[in-house]
């Protein structure tokens, strides 16, 4: 048994698990003491939500093991490992909103007498209960006449009722204010200190550093580290989390300097409340403009904000120098823009129509109802852009959605392509696809810049960021906070950026 | 062995459909069924083929399907598109009744028959537009928002025609209901020209490429820029103008606008032959003429029930094994199962079989 591990409440030893080819954890050991916070950190796909999945029995891990206070476990189900002593409360609060706070804490496992449910005792109990929380609330009162932050709460307390030894809290602060999070995090200080173990998921990171005593970080379903939380800056985990080792390939930047033309499209103090904070951008033809910043932190909405898809409410959008309205996503294509989004599968494949219709879906929608695109027009567009990309499919009448991930967004970004677009946004062009469709994808970034078209694209992966872009905005807490150019466009200096440390900070 | 599911469901391979020869085409299980059908009624009933000329026109058991089944296929011809768009129309039989209604009550009053058709029509698309707008500007589920007209529409129908069954005597009307063109039916003519027409539309144009990609993913469709809304509104409000012309033809059959029964039901079994016609109600793919096919298919049933001998009855309870052997057919049970198979012929090599099955 390891130093670390000596005295774990629960522990994760080389956890692996695969879904399909992929593998979603790979060898990943965590452990979480009595009586700490421990923050769960990494980007989207990381695999967090996996390891807690396995941590409280909803997966089964295809190998490794889950020991509980030394023991080995194999729990069936979540409610299984809530009979255990784990529990667990997500972001979205799991209870009934039209029962009352009493019933919810204590639903299931009501006391009764002769089948009958006791009403008073279980009112008296929840008091009783919530006033360890510092909670003097009327609890025959429904739930949903409650703030989230009490709804909140309440989950907790019912977990901490029904299991006791840990608690798992997956994005408790997302739909909270800043007070309400003191709240919180005061009673997640008090249960600290009767001795439950807690792990902590979230993308705040002033958060974690607020609450927790250690943080373990995972990237592409790998541990990069568990660390003390004093020991580190949030630039060494910002750089955990996002990029490989500062060991990276400083040729790489040698973008910044390459020249391109004439202004294309430009963002003057676009904004929307609640969703971005208004911010100003130019981006010229030939020009790639990279976007990093951590998971929440603006840029997916900055880019559904340019295309139309949330209609900004400050700001205007020139193109050319002309002044343009884009309030939906078919005006931005009316302009010339493109936008291949995040997920592919949601909002991007139309999965039972053929690779051929998937290219030239959108050049249709600009063309309008009465101008079809005939089949040999479909034919040869189709063909054309797929031999462009390299999209492999046996032939352009099969369904795209039997296609690889990686061949999938090349038809998004063909189809996209075919409208010939002077400005295109890409969000997050390589996630969840394989390493070799990967490499493609850069490089077909590096040549649209270089036949020039505008480019705005969002990665959280540093060098990919670095490979091509010839300008990087950085945003954190949904405001544009720095613009790097030229020897600023580094790993290093991104990394400092995010993590608000940069020296090469501008006000938007 | 996995041909009957892999036709029903729309999904796979329909790009290739569109451009199959006829016999591929015409040995599809939706034929085979009507075929198979129309052999019990022959068996049922020997002289079911025969088809005699009489007064200058067709008469015999096939024509009257034809005839019979018109209704249902008119307002199918509405519903293939709707539910293109992962809808679906419940309204289309009191819209019916409420077309009837009006032309009747117009006829009855002294109007010309020719402002009575319009009106009546006009009536049906602005039913459509009414579940149209419920479905895109207030984003209510179509099965709710269709069901308010559904209810309300049989209410409204009722006050147009003030609580009785109004006859008329308007040859234009009676002809649309009973009459004939070059030795056919009224109706079966309409219906031929409605469904080539309303193929051609949707084919010719770029309207039944964009109604599939609404219906496949309807958030894809947004940021691909396609106006998804206006694009329901469209095709809502042709369901409605279908519903009308039903609801015509209806009347003009009994003479007299019924509120209370005209159309009653014919929803569920439009919804029916859409399904039948192998268009999935997860939306998507579609066919016109399929669904017309499966509107004959449920009347070649009914028609055999009825000279069967068998009590028209017993017309609901085979009715409604065979939608249920249909939505068996298409869950996602069968799927997984007919992939199990397809694991189990090639083992390792799903996708690789599935695509050979397509190719």
């Amino acid at each position: 048994m390891t130093a670390e591990a000596a005295g774990a409440l629960l522990e994760a030893r080389g956890i692996v698990k695969i879904f399909g080819q992929h593998r979603a954890l790979d060898d990943v050991s965590f452990a979480l003491r009595a009586g700490e916070v421990h923050a769960l950190l990494g980007e989207n796909g990381a695999g967090k939500s996996t390891l807690i999945k396995i941590l409280t029995g909803a997966y089964r891990p295809d190998g490794g093991e889950v020991r509980l206070q030394g023991a080995p476990v194999s729990f069936r189900d979540p409610l299984h490992a809530q009979s255990h002593g784990i529990g667990t409360v997500y972001q979205e609060v799991n209870l009934l909103p039209n029962r009352s706070v009493a019933e919810n804490l204590f639903l299931g496992h009501q006391p009764t007498r002769w089948g009958l449910i006791r009403r008073k005792e279980i009112e008296a109990h929840a008091r009783q209960v919530l006033a360890t929380y510092g909670l003097e609330i009327d609890v025959r009162e429904e739930l949903s006449s409650f703030s989230v932050a009490i709804q909140q709460i309440v989950a907790i307390a019912r977990a901490v009722e029904l299991s006791g030894k840990v608690l798992v809290l997956d994005e408790p602060t997302a739909s909270l204010d800043r007070n309400e999070v003191e709240r919180l995090f005061e009673v997640i200080r008090t249960l600290k200190a009767r001795g439950l173990g807690i792990i902590f998921i979230t993308h705040f990171l002033d958060q974690v550093f607020a609450l927790a005593d250690r943080v373990t970080i995972l990237r592409n379903g790998r541990k990069i580290a568990t660390e003390r939380l004093a020991e580190v800056s949030t630039t060494d985990v910002v750089r955990m989390m996002l990029g490989k080792d500062v060991a990276f390939d400083h040729h790489l930047t040698g973008l910044a300097e390459t020249t391109h033309g004439a202004p294309c499209v430009g963002f003057a103090g676009l904004g929307r409340k609640g969703s971005v904070a208004p911010f100003t951008l130019e981006v010229h033809e030939g020009e790639v403009v990279g976007v990093a910043g951590l998971l929440g932190s603006g840029r997916t909405e900055m880019a559904r904000l340019m295309f139309g898809i949330d209609p900004a409410d400050s700001g205007q959008i020139t193109i050319d120098g002309k002044s343009v309205t884009i309030r939906n996503p078919a005006q931005a294509v009316a302009a010339g823009f493109g936008f291949c989004p995040e997920d592919r599968k949601l909002d991007g494949i139309f999965g039972e129509l053929s690779v051929r219709e998937n290219i030239i879906i959108a050049l249709q929608a600009k063309l309008g109802w009465f101008r079809a695109l005939n089949r040999d027009d479909q034919i040869d567009l189709a063909g054309r852009y797929a031999e462009a990309l390299d999209i492999r499919a046996a032939n352009h009448d099969m369904p795209v959605k039997l296609l690889s991930g990686g061949n999938q967004q090349k038809v998004i970004l063909a189809r996209w392509l075919a409208i010939d677009p002077s400005f295109l946004i890409l969000d997050e062009p390589t996630r969840g696809i394989d390493v070799g469709a990967h490499a493609e994808i850069v490089r077909t970034i590096n040549r649209l810049r270089e036949e020039g078209l505008g480019l705005f694209v969002i990665s959280s992966e540093l060098d990919e960021v670095v490979a091509y872009s010839n300008r990087v905005v950085v945003m954190r807490d949904r405001q544009m906070v720095a613009e790097l150019t030229g020897a600023d466009v580094a790993p290093d200096r991104i990394v400092q950026a995010i993590a608000g440390t940069s020296l090469a900070e501008v006000t938007p | 062995m996995t041909r009957p599911t892999a036709q029903i469901r729309p999904a796979p391979q329909p790009p290739a459909l569109r451009h199959r020869s006829v016999t591929t085409a015409l040995l599809r299980p939706q034929f085979l069924a009507l075929l198979a059908l129309l052999g019990i009624n022959w068996l049922l009933f020997p002289g079911f083929f025969s088809i005699t000329w009489q007064d200058g026109r067709l008469f015999g058991s096939l024509i009257d399907v034809l005839n019979r089944g018109t209704p249902v296929a008119i307002l199918a011809i509405g519903m293939t598109a709707v539910i293109a768009t992962k809808g679906v129309d419940l309204s289309v039989g009191a819209v019916m009744a409420i077309a009837g209604a009006v032309a009747a009550v117009m006829v009855t009053s002294g109007q010309p028959a020719v402002l009575a058709v319009a009106a009546a029509l006009a009536v049906g698309l602005l039913c459509g537009l009414w579940n149209g707008i419920l479905v895109t500007t207030l984003s209510i589920q179509p099965i709710i928002a269709t069901l308010v007209l559904m209810v309300a529409g049989r209410g409204l129908a009722q006050l147009i025609t003030e609580g009785s069954i109004v006859t008329f005597t308007d040859p234009v009307l009676i002809f649309i209901g009973t009459g004939s063109v070059a030795g056919l039916p009224t109706p079966v003519v309409l219906l031929i020209g409605l469904t080539i027409l309303t193929t051609l539309a949707v084919r010719r144009t770029a309207l039944g490429l964009l109604i599939e990609a609404v219906g496949i993913n309807r958030s894809a469709a947004r940021f691909a820029g396609i106006k998804a809304g206006a694009l329901l509104l469209v095709v809502y409000a042709f369901a409605g103008l279908c519903a009308a012309l039903a609801g015509l033809i209806v009347a003009g059959d009994i003479r007299g606008a019924d509120a209370n029964n005209a159309g009653l039901w014919l929803e569920l079994d439009a919804i029916l032959a859409v399904v039948v016609g192998g268009t999935s109600l997860l939306g998507g793919r579609f066919s016109i003429p399929m669904s017309v096919v499966g509107a004959m298919i449920i009347q070649a049933m009914n028609t055999g029930i009825l000279i069967s001998g068998f009590s028209p009855e017993f017309n609901l309870v085979v009715k409604s094994a065979v939608i249920i052997l249909i939505l068996v057919l298409q869950s996602p049970f069968a799927a997984s199962f007919v992939q199990r198979r397809r694991l189990k012929v090639a083992p390792g090599a799903q996708v690789s079989a599935q695509q050979g099955d397509r190719a």
